[in-house]
C-alpha cells in the first residue's frame, strides 16, 4: 500500500517560504496567485494492511514524527 | 565495438585509443574504455598542465607532502601538522548552484580528513557574472546557499575567502573551495594498498547513477546542450559525511587501517587504481558486494559513478571487526568489496564474471602528457595601452561612492553571514579582515590563510597576474602579523587547445614560480580546471592562491578596523602613477585595460617583513592592505569595520595623477595606524627594514577626507559611504 | 559537580562546549552518547549545537528519540538541569519540555552573527549571576531560530516569567531590526515552569574567552557553577 501525507503550516502560523514564492510570481507577472502555502510531501511504502489498519496509524506516525503538532497539520491519502 | 562516436563520447583521441590498446596489450571492453576515460581525463591525469606544473618550487624543510596525494601536509610543530588544498567545483555549480557547490565543500573535506586531518577551516573563492542580471543573482543565491549548507551542518567553519564580479563570468562562475585541517604528525594516512590480502572496505553512502562523467564533464567545454548534463549532479548529504568523518578519523586514531582514498571524481575507479598504482600492489573487487541505492547498475555504472560521501578503506586483516564495529557505533556500514593483490592488476568481477582486468600503471600513470600549442593572444598588444588617457573625474566624492557600490569592493556580509564562520571555536578574526585567522587549541599559536587572485591583472599581464596573486596572499598574512609557510593553488583558465589559453596558462605559472621562490614557500598542492568556456567565451584566466601562514603568538595580531581617534596614519610602501587593471578603471571609467601594476618582490618581501615585526612589537593598531580600489578605498574600508565608525583626514604629497593616487593599485603598500607614542618605534624599525615610512595624516572625525598638497580631493561622511558599501549586495538581492 | 554533553549523530557544537566547560572553566565534564541509557550521574546536562540527524525532517525532531533523550526527559522531570543550546534548544522544544516551535528564519537565510541579549530574569539557575536589564553580545548560528508560540502559551510563559532572553540592540532597547530571526516577542532564550530547562538559540560557548572577541556568555556557565556549589 502507498500512502502519501502532505504537511504544511496551520494556517495561524506565518509561513516564509510560501510568501517569498508568492512574491516571485507575482514579479513574475503571475498577479492572480493569491496565496501559497508551502509544505512536505511524504510517501510511504507499507506492507499490504487492511485500509482501517492504515487510518489508525498513518495519522499516528505523522502526529509523532513527521509533523510538529504545534506548529504544522497533515492530511493524507492512500493512493495505492 | 569501440568506434570513433564512442571515444568521442568518452573524450578519448584516437591516438590515446590506440596508446591504450598497445598498454593494456588488447581491445578494451566498455567499462574498460570507462575507465580509462575517466581516468586519462584532463581533469584526473593533468595531461596539458603537468609538463607546466613542474616548474612550481615544491621543496621546504618543513613540507612532509607535496604534490601528488590528496592535500599537501607542511610540519607546524609540537607534533602537529597542517594539511590543506584548494579545489575547483565550477561546472558542477554552473550546472547546479546549491548542488555544485555543496558537493564542492564534501569533496574537499574528505580529501583533508582522508589523510588523518581534522578539518579546522572553509575558505571559498568565488566569481560571478554582474548582479544586475538576475541568472548571476540566481546563481550566486545557489553557491553561496550551497556552501553554507553543507559546511554549516558537517560543523566545519567557512571563515572567509573572496568574492569577485567581472562579465566573463556570467555564463561560467568559479567555485574555488580551500580547506584546511590539523593532524598529529605521526598519524597522517596515505592512499595505499599495502599487503597482498588485506581486505578492500567500502564505506559510506549506497552506490547511485550520481554523476557519471563528472570528471569528464570537467574536461569539456559547456556547449548549447546543457540541459541534457544536467542528469549529472551529485546531491551532497553532509549528515552522512558527519559520521564518515567521525567514523574515519576514529578507525585512524585506533590505528586499524593500512590506507584510505575518497571516492570524488571518479569514484570507485580512481580509489581501486590510485591505491594500487601508489604501492605497486594490484587490487580485486566484486561489484556484487558493492551497496548500490538504485537496481540493475550495470558494471560500467557502477565503476564510473561518483555518488558523494563514500571512501575505500584497505584494513590490515586482523582488524576488519574492529573497523567495522567502529563504523556501526556511527550507523554506517563497513563492506568488504574485495583484496590487495601483488599482481598490478585492477580485477573487477560481477555476477561471477570479470568485467575488468587491466594493469594499474598504464590507468594511473602513463597517459600522455601534452605540450600544446602556446600564442599570444591577439587581444593584449591593444588592449595594455591606455591610450588616450582616461579623464580626471571632476568630482572625487562621486567616484568614490560609484566605486563603492562595485560589487567587488562592496562589503561581503551578505556572503559570509550565511556560513557559521564561529563553530570549532577557532575564529580570532571574523570574515572581512585580510586574513582568517585560527588559533590552534591548547597552544599559544595560529594559524592564517588567505586567498587570492585578480584575473584582470592576469588577463593583462599573466606573469605578473601570477606574482601578485602570490605576493597579494602573503600580504594579506603580513597585515595579520603572519609569515606564509605554504601554498596551494587553484588555476581556473579555458580551453587549453586554445593556443592563447596555453600561453596565459604557461605565464601565470612562471609568475607563481617567481613569486614562491622569491619568499621561498613551496607549493604543496592544487587544482587545474581547464575548458571555463561557455558558448566560445573563455573566462579570463584566474588562478587563485591559497597561502597559509604561521603565526607563533596568537595575541600579536591585529586587524584592519581602526582602533580610536587621533592614531597617526602612516603607509608602508609607496604610491606610484599607476592606474591600469584598477577596478576603478573597471567600474567607473568602464575599461578593461592598461599596463597592470608593477611589482618588485624583495620591495614586496621587504613591505612584509616591516609589517610583521611591526605587528610583533605591538606598535600597529590596525593594518590594512592596499589593493582593488586603491588608497581611498582601503582608508575607507578601516574606517568601515571600525566599530565607533571613525573617520580619517589625510594629506597626501605624491606628485602622480591625483586618480591614480586615491584609486591606482600600486602594489606592495599597507595602510598602517599607530597610537602617537608607538611613532617614532615604528619610524626606527622601517629605517632599519631600509624603508621609508609615509605619515598621512590622522584618524578621527566622522567623515573620509583625503585632502592633495592641501587642497581637498575627497570628503564624505563615513555613515554615507558605509551605507552604500554595506547595502550594495544586500539591495541587490532584494531587486527580485 | 560534574557536566555532561550529549553527541547526536550530527552534533557539532559538542567539542566547543566541552571545550569551554572542562578547559575554561575546570569543570569536570563528560560526553553522554546517544545511545546509552545512562547519564553517569552527571548534576547538569548540556545539549549541544548542531544538526542532530541532519535536521533533514526538522530541526530536533529525531534526535528526540534517542535512548538518552528519555533518561534527560526523566532527568528533567525530577528537577535536574538542562541547557540546550540552539539545536539542543530545538531537541528541547520537540520533546515538549519548552513550550513553542522553531520556524525558518524571517529572511530565509542562515545566520551567523554576535548578537544582544537583554537578560530578563535572572532568578535562575543559569542567570542567577547577572542582573536584570544586563545586555550580552553572543553569536547566533541558524537557519530555524524563528521562535513562535500560540497566543495563549505567550501570555502564560510571560506570566511565568518564562522568558530569559530576548534579542535587544546593545542598549537593551527591544526593536524589529534586533529581531533578526523573527521570533515571537523578541524571544531568544526559556525556561520551564520548573525553572531547571533552559533553552536559548545563541551560542554562549562560542563567546566564553576573549580571543573569540566576546566574554559576555561566561555568565550563564558562571551562574550554573555557582548554583550547583
Amino acid at each position: 500500500m502507498k500512502v502519501r501525507v502532505l504537511v504544511s503550516f496551520k494556517d495561524s502560523v506565518l509561513d516564509p517560504q510560501g510568501q517569498a514564492v508568492k512574491n516571485a510570481l507575482h514579479t513574475l507577472g503571475y498577479g492572480g496567485v493569491i496565496d501559497i502555502r508551502q509544505g512536505k510531501v511524504f510517501e510511504i511504502e507499507l506492507e499490504d494492511i487492511s485500509v482501517e489498519e492504515a487510518n489508525r496509524i498513518i495519522p499516528e506516525i505523522s502526529d509523532k514524527v513527521l509533523a510538529n503538532p504545534i506548529i504544522e497539520k497533515f492530511e493524507y491519502q492512500i493512493i495505492e | 565495438m569501440i568506434d570513433k562516436k564512442l571515444l568521442k563520447e568518452h573524450n578519448l583521441t584516437e591516438e590515446e585509443y590506440h596508446l591504450i590498446v598497445e598498454l593494456i596489450g588488447k581491445e578494451p571492453n566498455l567499462t574498460e574504455l570507462g575507465i580509462f576515460s575517466l581516468m586519462w581525463s584532463e581533469h584526473c591525469s593533468y595531461k596539458s598542465s603537468k609538463i607546466h606544473l613542474k616548474k612550481l618550487p615544491v621543496e621546504g624543510k618543513d613540507v612532509i607532502q607535496g604534490p601528488g596525494e590528496n592535500a599537501g601536509i607542511i610540519d607546524i610543530g609540537e607534533g602537529l601538522a597542517v594539511v590543506f588544498k584548494i579545489e575547483s567545483h565550477n561546472h558542477p555549480s554552473f550546472i547546479e548552484p546549491y548542488q555544485g557547490a555543496a558537493t564542492g565543500v564534501g569533496g574537499i573535506l574528505r580529501d583533508i580528513f582522508t589523510m588523518g586531518a581534522r578539518p579546522i577551516a572553509i575558505m571559498d573563492s568565488l566569481r560571478f557574472g554582474p548582479l544586475d542580471k538576475p541568472k548571476n543573482r540566481a546563481i550566486m543565491d545557489g553557491v553561496v546557499a550551497g556552501i553554507a549548507g553543507y559546511g554549516n551542518s558537517i560543523g566545519v567553519p567557512t571563515v572567509g575567502g573572496e568574492v569577485y564580479f567581472n562579465d566573463c563570468y556570467s555564463l561560467n562562475p568559479l567555485v574555488n573551495v580551500f580547506c584546511l585541517g590539523i593532524a598529529e604528525k605521526d598519524k597522517i594516512f596515505y592512499a595505499k594498498a599495502e599487503g597482498a590480502g588485506n581486505p578492500v572496505l567500502y564505506v559510506g553512502s549506497k552506490t547511485g547513477r550520481d554523476g557519471i562523467h563528472g570528471a569528464t564533464m570537467a574536461s569539456a567545454e559547456f556547449g548549447e546542450d546543457l540541459e541534457e548534463k544536467r542528469p549529472n549532479v551529485q546531491v551532497g548529504d553532509p549528515f552522512k559525511e558527519k559520521l564518515l568523518l567521525e567514523a574515519c578519523l576514529e578507525v585512524m586514531d585506533q590505528n586499524l587501517i593500512v590506507g584510505i582514498q575518497d571516492m570524488g571524481a571518479a569514484g570507485l575507479t580512481c580509489s581501486t587504481s590510485e591505491m594500487a598504482s601508489n604501492s605497486g600492489s594490484g587490487i580485486e573487487i566484486n561489484l556484487d558486494l558493492v551497496p548500490q541505492r538504485e537496481e540493475g547498475m550495470t558494471p560500467y555504472e557502477i565503476m564510473l559513478s561518483e555518488s558523494q560521501e563514500r571512501m575505500l578503506i584497505v584494513a590490515k586483516k586482523e582488524k576488519v571487526a574492529d573497523v567495522q564495529k567502529v563504523f556501526a557505533k556511527w550507523d554506517l556500514d563497513a563492506v568488504i568489496i574485495g583484496r590487495v593483490t601483488d599482481n598490478g592488476r585492477l580485477i573487477v568481477n560481477a555476477g561471477g564474471k570479470t568485467v575488468v582486468d587491466i594493469p594499474v600503471d598504464p590507468v594511473v600513470n602513463l597517459c600522455p602528457a601534452y605540450r600544446r600549442p602556446s600564442a599570444v593572444p591577439a587581444y593584449l598588444e591593444p588592449q595594455s595601452q591606455l591610450d588616450p588617457a582616461p579623464s580626471i573625474p571632476e568630482d572625487f566624492n562621486k567616484a568614490m561612492e560609484k566605486l563603492l557600490s562595485s560589487p567587488t569592493i562592496s562589503d561581503k556580509e551578505w556572503v559570509f553571514r550565511q556560513y557559521d564562520h564561529m563553530v570549532q571555536t577557532n575564529t580570532a578574526l571574523l570574515p572581512g579582515a585580510d586574513a582568517s585567522l585560527l588559533r590552534i587549541k591548547n597552544t599559544n599559536r595560529a594559524l592564517a590563510v588567505a586567498l587570492d587572485g585578480n584575473s584582470l591583472y592576469a588577463y593583462l599581464d599573466p606573469k605578473a597576474g601570477g606574482k601578485i596573486a602570490v605576493a597579494e596572499a602573503c600580504r594579506n598574512l603580513s597585515c595579520v602579523g603572519a609569515s606564509p609557510i605554504g601554498v596551494t593553488n587553484c588555476l581556473n583558465f579555458g580551453n587549453p587547445e586554445k593556443p592563447e589559453i596555453m600561453w596565459q596558462f604557461q605565464n601565470v605559472i612562471e609568475g607563481i614560480t617567481e613569486a614562491c621562490q622569491a619568499f621561498n614557500i613551496p607549493v604543496t598542492g592544487g587544482n587545474v580546471s581547464f575548458y571555463n568556456d561557455t558558448e566560445g567565451v573563455s573566462i579570463h584566466p584566474t588562478p587563485v592562491l591559497g597561502v597559509v601562514g604561521r603565526l607563533d603568538d596568537v595575541d600579536k595580531t591585529t586587524s584592519p578596523s581602526f582602533k580610536q581617534e587621533g592614531d597617526i596614519l602612516c603607509l608602508l610602501g609607496q604610491n606610484k602613477n599607476e592606474l591600469g587593471a584598477s577596478e576603478y578603471l573597471k567600474y567607473v571609467h568602464k575599461q578593461k585595460r592598461g599596463l597592470v601594476p608593477q611589482i618588485d618582490l624583495s620591495t614586496e618581501k621587504k613591505v612584509q617583513e616591516l609589517c610583521i615585526a611591526a605587528i610583533s612589537q605591538g606598535l600597529l593598531s590596525s593594518a590594512h592592505d592596499v589593493s582593488e580600489g586603491g588608497l581611498a578605498v582601503c582608508l575607507a574600508e578601516c574606517s568601515f569595520l571600525s566599530e565607533q565608525k571613525i573617520g580619517f583626514t589625510v594629506d597626501l604629497q605624491d606628485n602622480i595623477r591625483v586618480d591614480a593616487l586615491l584609486f591606482g593599485e600600486s602594489q606592495s603598500r599597507i595602510c598602517v595606524s599607530v597610537r602617537a607614542e608607538n611613532f617614532e618605534p615604528l619610524r626606527k624599525l622601517a629605517e632599519e627594514h631600509a624603508l621609508s615610512l609615509a605619515v598621512l595624516g590622522k584618524t578621527g572625525g566622522d567623515r573620509l577626507v583625503i585632502h592633495h598638497k592641501g587642497k581637498e580631493l575627497l570628503n564624505i561622511p563615513v555613515l554615507h559611504g558605509y551605507n552604500i558599501w554595506k547595502q550594495n549586495i544586500p539591495d541587490a538581492f532584494r531587486m527580485n | 559537580m560534574k557536566f555532561g554533553v550529549v553527541i547526536f549523530p550530527g552534533s557539532n557544537c559538542d567539542y566547543d562546549t566541552y571545550f569551554v566547560l572542562k578547559d575554561v572553566f575546570d569543570q569536570e565534564t563528560t560526553f553522554l552518547w546517544h545511545k546509552e541509557h545512562s547519564l553517569h550521574d552527571v548534576d547538569c546536562v548540556v545539549l549541544p549545537g548542531g544538526f542532530s540527524y541532519g535536521d533533514y525532517l526538522r530541526s530536533g525532531a529525531i534526535a528526540k528519540f534517542s535512548p538518552l533523550m528519555q533518561e534527560v526527559k526523566e532527568f528533567a522531570d525530577k528537577g535536574g538541569l538542562v541547557l540546550g543550546i540552539c539545536n539542543g534548544f530545538q531537541v528541547l522544544l520537540e520533546l515538549e519540555l519548552l513550550p513553542g516551535a522553531m520556524t525558518r528564519n524571517k529572511n530565509l537565510k542562515f545566520l551567523c552573527q554576535h548578537v544582544h541579549l537583554r537578560t530578563e530574569n535572572t532568578h535562575t539557575p543559569f542567570t542567577n549571576r547577572a542582573r536584570k536589564g544586563d545586555v550580552i553580545k553572543i553569536p547566533i548560528a541558524h537557519f530555524d531560530g524563528n521562535y513562535f508560540v500560540e497566543p495563549e502559551t505567550l501570555h502564560t510563559i510571560k506570566q511565568n516569567d518564562q522568558i530569559i532572553f530576548r534579542y535587544s540592540e546593545p542598549n537593551g532597547h527591544l526593536s524589529e531590526r534586533a529581531n533578526v530571526n523573527g521570533s515571537m516577542h523578541n524571544i531568544a532564550g526559556l525556561i520551564n515552569t520548573g525553572g531547571n530547562v533552559l533553552g536559548m538559540m545563541p551560542h554562549p560557548e562560542r563567546a566564553s574567552e576573549a580571543i573569540l572577541g566576546s566574554k559576555d556568555g561566561r555568565i550563564i556557565f558562571e551562574s550554573i557553577i555557582h548554583w550547583l556549589r
